[in-house]
């Protein structure tokens, strides 16, 4: 199986990004025909295919990305209505149905050949070569911390600034003044000296005749009354009074259950199945043979469930039922050991000649880390309801791509994409598991050969089971000081890389570095998991560094200060993080500080966690977290993304970990793969720096960094250096009592 | 069959007994606030309210509440207009985010606060700890219940003063 990777399209995002500031070309031909059927009611005026305006002068921002807690709809409405000049108090969202027009995939066009007219005869193998190549990097989704830097930035952005052009144009028109002597305001357009004024609403018609400007002049950051607010997110009162609906949620009528059991091994398939065993049970449908998994339908989904548990049923192996997890540790050092030894480790990052470096050093500082798989656990288990009728397959789920999703249980069944209709509803949690169709694939196929809608939900057993995991990593360190501790060399050798490219890369200035790598491929599927690859190696760069400066006797803080020198932007951020932390005041003698900080997807996070050690058990009891996306587009959000990312990762410094046994996952639900809880979660300070530039992302970002300032804290308090994730396998001891005795 | 009082009214359901009151509750009775979690009582998200005390509805069979008075999120806040404080107070905190564990939260949230009008970070910790949050919301729901706690009060003693 190939690898998937988003990273030729995170990379085309910044390369092209620096045209975004100036104003990025509104993709050439009207293609608001297309879609006005889909999402505009009678006289409503479409404007591209991204905003829409009621006669009532509601302004409705339409958004192509799945909301699933990181409140993208709110953002970019904002972005949208910020140029527009709207009244944000008249502006709602819907989000886009999963129609072509509407896919990240024009957006790769537009980053990778912006302005391109192509000859028409070409346009369609074009399209469908980006579409291909959005399905082979997974980009059709809503993921990589992406939304408000591509869509907002392009899309939205560009569209209401655009809009808002042709508005002022069919009023300059109407009432025959220059369009320089109009101004817009809280979705009204006035011209001063005749005191005239009327609703974006009245103009709108005229306007969605005239064609957009290509490249219409955006705000500059001064000038944003939106961006930069926090007004309440669209999607939180739906959330408090149970009325949102999740996927887990559809109703249809007639609709049946069903409960589903994949092989424990990966790479098994169903050797056989007794269905007798259950005929008896009441509610039973039927047993649907997928291959690799049995499905059992039933009237209600507990008599699905229970049927399924009775189920005899035998699975075969796939020849992996030998897989164990040391094991796959071994396998991974014994690769490191021999492609070392042979000279064929992968080049990631080359500079200067750090091998020399090592050699000529004064000290020379060695590690080996290592991460576990982990489990994405969204509290919403996998599900999907398909119903498949009058040549059409309709589905309810949550997903991250839906496009990508549609194309897929196409195939499977064996229909057109264009009969495939998606509802996509609000996703209880996604961090990278919902951009993985297997839950909806399954749902297509047991409803295709069913006369009734069929809501599929997996147990958490199966979401704990079969999931797309985190990669477990070895990394292993070498780094060089001179006599004054000063760090000279840096050598890193690390296990499989996925993407973001960049995640293992440092932003410290050691003049010699050679970060490579080997490739050692396992039975386990891999998925994107919030942040990706930068989950594993801001934990291994971020303690190692830290590892240095205690070689070197100096402060941890202080020590990445003079390595930073040259990078003022992670300086700030650095700084900031260690001065509303008190980083150098004395803690309490069961406590400690550590401190980490690491760019993903554009946004420099710095962490300073101070841990308590309470018999032996680690509490993080105050995490100060710093960031600098750029500009913060809604700032109270981006705050609650620190703290989410932030639990999600200290979750995992502290308990994820997925072990193979038999070649199955030998987890099975919270009570063997533990989540923080309240007892344990840590207060989260945020403090934001609007630094300029790129926009930088939200939802992944705060994770990376929570990891290694955690253990880094660890160390402080008890000077043992956790190398091996998850916290948790240690045993800890207060070095004060180390000290004492 | 069996009949369950679910927020104020009484419903007559064809359901095995011993089907777990969650299933109960959304598939048979329509109210899908209530979340599907984990299914042995580890995260919460299934919380309801059994005569005023939450419970983690995946694993109390529909047999065990029969003749008690069952609260779900719809009906939180006790028939009355409006939102609960605690669904006031989440809303003004911006405490969710993908929302799926919410409805457990809070009331798991709204149980404390009527047994402890003013709870401690030690109380809310006891309270609270049973229900996950994968997003990480956990400092907002703390925030969210000492302002609830603030707003009843405070209803009380106009109540009080009106009274």
């Amino acid at each position: 199986m190939g690898k998937w990777t988003r990273r030729a399209f995170i990379t085309a995002g910044v390369a092209a990004g620096g045209v975004v500031v100036f104003g990025v070309a509104i993709r050439r031909g009207d293609r608001s025909d297309k879609v006005r059927g889909l999402v505009a009611a009678d006289g409503e005026s479409l404007f591209d295919v991204w905003l829409k305006i009621a006669p009532d002068n509601t302004i409705t921002a339409i958004i192509p990305h799945a909301d699933m807690g990181q409140g993208v709809h709110t953002a970019l409405a904002m972005m949208l209505a910020d140029e527009l000049d709207a009244d944000w108090s008249n502006v709602r969202f819907e989000e886009a149905p999963a129609h072509k027009e509407f896919a990240n995939y024009s957006l790769a066009r537009e980053f990778s050949a912006p302005g391109t007219d192509f000859p028409a005869w070409l346009v369609d193998s074009v399209d469908g070569l980006f579409f291909r190549a959005t399905q082979m990097m997974g980009l059709q989704i809503t993921g990589g911390s992406l939304s408000v830097r591509t869509t907002g930035q392009v899309a939205m952005r560009v569209t209401g600034a655009a809009t808002r052009a042709v508005l002022l144009e069919a009023a300059a028109n109407e009432w025959q003044v220059p369009v320089a002597e109009l101004s817009t305001g809280e979705s009204m357009i006035r011209h001063a000296t005749s005191g005239r004024e009327a609703t974006f609403a009245h103009f709108a018609p005229a306007a969605a005749d005239l064609p957009l400007p290509d490249k219409p002049s955006l705000k500059s950051t001064d000038e944003f009354r939106i961006m930069g607010t926090s007004p309440p997110r669209f999607d939180v009162p739906a959330k408090v009074d149970g009325s949102a609906d999740f996927g887990i949620d559809a109703s249809l009528p007639g609709m049946k259950y069903a409960a589903v059991k994949a092989a424990p091994v990966f790479g098994g398939n169903v050797v056989s199945v007794d269905e007798a065993s259950i005929q008896e049970l009441p509610g039973v449908r039927k047993v649907v043979n997928l291959g690799d998994a049995v499905a059992v339908v039933a009237d209600g989904y507990w008599q699905a469930k229970k049927a399924l548990d009775n189920l005899s049923v035998e699975f075969s192996d796939g020849g992996n039922s030998a897989a164990e997890q040391g094991g796959i540790f071994s396998q991974f050092a014994d690769e490191l050991d021999s492609a070392a030894a042979e000279g064929r480790e992968e080049s990631d990052f080359i500079a200067g000649d750090a091998a020399a470096a090592l050699d000529s050093a004064a000290q020379v500082i060695e590690a080996e880390y290592r991460v576990p798989f982990l489990a994405h656990a969204a509290m919403e288990p996998m599900n999907c309801t398909a119903w498949v009728h009058d040549e059409r397959c309709e589905l309810w789920l949550g997903t991250q791509n839906p496009l990508g999703f549609a194309q897929q249980v196409a195939k499977a069944i064996d229909m057109d994409q264009s009969q495939v209709i998606l509802h996509n509803q609000y996703l209880g949690g996604g961090f990278g598991r919902r951009a993985f169709d297997d839950f909806a694939i399954q749902a297509a196929r047991i409803a295709a050969e069913s006369p009734y809608p069929v809501k599929l939900i997996w147990s958490r057993e199966e979401d704990m089971r079969h999931d797309h995991y985190r990669q477990a990593s070895i990394s292993r360190f070498r780094g060089g000081l001179d006599s004054a501790g000063r760090a000279l060399a840096w050598h890193n050798h690390y296990v499989n890389k996925h993407d973001p490219e960049e995640a293992p890369h440092i932003p410290y200035a050691i003049a010699d570095q050679a970060i490579v790598y080997s490739e050692s491929e396992t039975h386990v599927p891999w998925g994107f998991w919030r942040s990706v690859d930068h989950s594993l190696h801001a934990f291994f760069t971020e303690s190692f560094i830290d590892e240095l400066a205690v070689a070197a006797g100096r402060d941890t803080y202080e020590y990445r200060r003079e390595l930073l020198a040259g990078e003022p932007r992670f300086l700030a951020v650095l700084d900031l993080a260690a001065q509303k932390a008190g980083w150098g005041e004395s803690l309490a003698g069961n406590m400690g500080r550590g401190i980490a900080i690491h760019r993903s997807f554009g946004t420099i996070v710095a962490q300073v966690v101070d841990v308590e050690i309470v018999a032996g058990k680690p509490r993080a009891r105050r995490v100060v977290c710093a960031v600098d996306p750029g500009f913060a587009v809604h700032p109270d959000n981006l705050a609650a993304q620190m703290e989410s990312g932030i639990a999600y990762g200290l979750t995992a410094a502290l308990y994820g970990e997925i072990s193979i046994k038999g070649g199955a996952v030998a987890q099975s639900n919270f009570n063997d793969y533990r989540m923080l809880r309240m007892d344990e979660a840590p207060d989260v300070e945020t403090y934001i720096i609007d630094g300029g530039g790129l926009l930088g992302g939200a939802g992944e970002p705060g994770t990376p960094p929570i990891a290694p300032a955690f253990t880094n804290a660890i160390f402080d308090a008890t000077g043992i250096r956790i190398r091996e994730l998850p916290v948790s396998k240690h045993e800890l001891r207060l070095k004060d009592v180390e000290d004492v005795a | 069959m069996i009949t369950l009082s679910i927020n104020g009214e009484s419903r007559a359901l064809d359901v095995e007994p011993s089907t777990p009151l969650l299933w109960v509750i959304r598939d048979y009775a329509g109210l899908t606030g209530t979340k599907f979690g984990c299914g042995i009582a580890q995260c919460g998200a299934c919380t309801v309210l059994v005569d005023g005390k939450p419970v983690r509805s995946c694993v109390v069979p529909a047999s065990a509440a029969v003749d008690r008075q069952i609260t779900t999120i719809e009906g939180v806040n006790g028939g009355k207009a409006g939102l609960h404080p605690v669904q006031q107070a989440w809303i003004d905190e911006q405490v969710p985010q993908c929302g799926y564990c919410q409805s457990g939260q809070i009331m798991a949230a709204a149980a404390l606060l009527d047994r402890v009008p003013s709870p401690t970070d030690a109380d809310i910790d006891a309270a609270m700890s049973g229900v996950i949050c994968r997003c990480g919301t956990y400092p907002r729901i703390r925030k969210g219940i000492k302002r609830a706690a603030v707003a009843i009060a405070q209803d009380e003693a106009t109540e009080t003063d009106n009274g």
